[in-house]
């Protein structure tokens, strides 16, 4: 566990606990150190212009700065919680009514947390990063773009040229593969 | 919640997650993934894998300014807090009731229902329905999600309790009876008008709505 992608994961869960708890600036300001450009870059491929992706990529970082409190790392690692704002964000931007969420899980304070739990959820991030990066590369692709780009399958399969059902089953693959290697995940 | 049986499809869960899912069914699902552990984790797992590669993904530069621009917003108040669940209903049907507690229209035979959205791509209603009355038998045009909120009911795709989702392709005829005990309340999105073969005739449907 050398690679320096899983080890970002978990000092950007402590990054997001701090500002959740002590409102830390400058942990926030770490946090958009690193996600601003890549959300931007997110969201340039997804097809925004260049000063628009700034300005939800601003929505974004100022939704984790005021839903901090929600963050619950027994469920959840920062990036993965970020990038749900994120995709989130995106996808009210061009639908009528705000998507339907679901309800958020009971107050934290009312919960006393396990730490083994919180361990095992980030230690889960970090595993997940580095199956992803043991993956076919066919695989890797697929999922990424079903579930980074958040691509229809039959976009997918346009931009491919690939058959919708290969898509279909390279996303399959990777996501079973993902769930040998991490037995407690549930894709 | 551990004896939920009827979930929610990968497509499903993946058209809602990209937010190509119409406004009916988005509701149904973010109500049971309020309810179900399982397909929450389905649900969050995913949003793990867009996390890690998000922190893997390649980064574009920001103006200059945007950090600072970024910190000085810190300070602005935060936007009012979800309504939350009440009752038998979770926080996503809380809000399609605005926070009210429902407002019943009698359909006959004890049956009530609350229209809470419709439009051309769906409607989205909760139904009431006493203990041991059959739901009339309906035929469907397209997809119909049926969330349990409270009691039980039966069909021919088996029993369905608080947390199950029925979900209903195509030209399935079925009729659901509700089970003995609580009245069932349900939450229903389709995005065509039901059939109903029996409890009213076919002229009256876009009267009542249903
Ligand atoms: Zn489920």
């Amino acid at each position: 566990m050398t690679n320096p992608v899983t080890k970002e994961i978990s000092a950007l869960s402590r990054d997001l606990i701090a500002v959740r708890d002590r409102r830390d600036r400058e942990a926030f300001g770490r946090l958009f150190d690193h996600f601003a450009p890549r959300l931007k870059a997110m969201l340039l491929r997804g097809g925004l212009r260049d000063g628009s992706a700034e300005d939800v990529v601003q929505d974004v970082m100022l939704a984790v700065w005021h839903k901090a409190a929600q963050f619950d790392p027994h469920r959840a690692d920062a990036a993965g919680w970020i990038y749900a704002i994120a995709r989130n964000r995106r996808i009210d931007l061009a639908r009528r009514k705000p998507l339907s969420q679901p309800e958020e899980m009971p107050d934290l304070p009312s919960l006393e947390p396990d730490a083994g739990q919180v361990l095992s959820l980030q230690q889960e991030a970090r595993e997940l990063a580095a199956a992803l990066s043991r993956l076919a590369p066919e695989q890797a692709d697929a999922l990424r773009a079903a579930y980074f780009d958040d691509l229809p399958q039959s976009r997918i399969s346009e931009m491919t040229g690939l058959p919708l059902g290969t898509i279909k089953s390279r996303i399959r693959l990777g996501l079973d593969r993902l769930r040998h290697e991490l037995r407690s995940i549930a894709p | 919640m551990t004896d939920i049986q009827h979930h929610i499809s990968d497509d499903i869960l993946d058209d809602y997650r990209r937010g190509t899912l119409p406004h009916a069914f988005s509701v149904v699902v973010a109500a049971h993934l309020s309810l179900c552990d399982e397909c929450r984790a389905r649900h969050e797992t995913r949003d793990m894998i867009g996390g890690a590669l998000l922190v893997g993904a390649e980064a574009a530069a920001l103006s200059t300014g945007a950090r600072a621009r970024m910190m000085a917003a810190l300070d602005t108040p935060a936007p009012a807090p979800a309504p939350r669940g009440s009752g038998v209903f979770p926080a996503p049907v809380m809000a399609e009731l605005r926070g009210r507690p429902p407002r019943w229209r009698m359909l006959g035979g004890g049956i009530r229902q609350q229209i809470l959205s419709a439009d051309r791509s769906g409607s989205l209603r909760l139904l009431y329905i006493p203990p041991g009355r059959a739901v009339p038998e309906h035929g469907h045009r397209g997809l119909e999600l049926t969330l349990v909120l409270q009691g039980s009911f039966a069909d021919s795709e088996g029993a369905f309790h608080r947390g199950d989702v029925e979900t209903a392709h195509d030209e399935i005829d079925h009729q659901p009876v509700a089970g003995p005990g609580a009245p069932c309340i349900c939450l229903a999105a389709t995005d065509a008008p039901l059939r109903f073969h029996a409890m009213l005739p076919s002229l009256l449907q876009p009267i009542f709505r249903i």
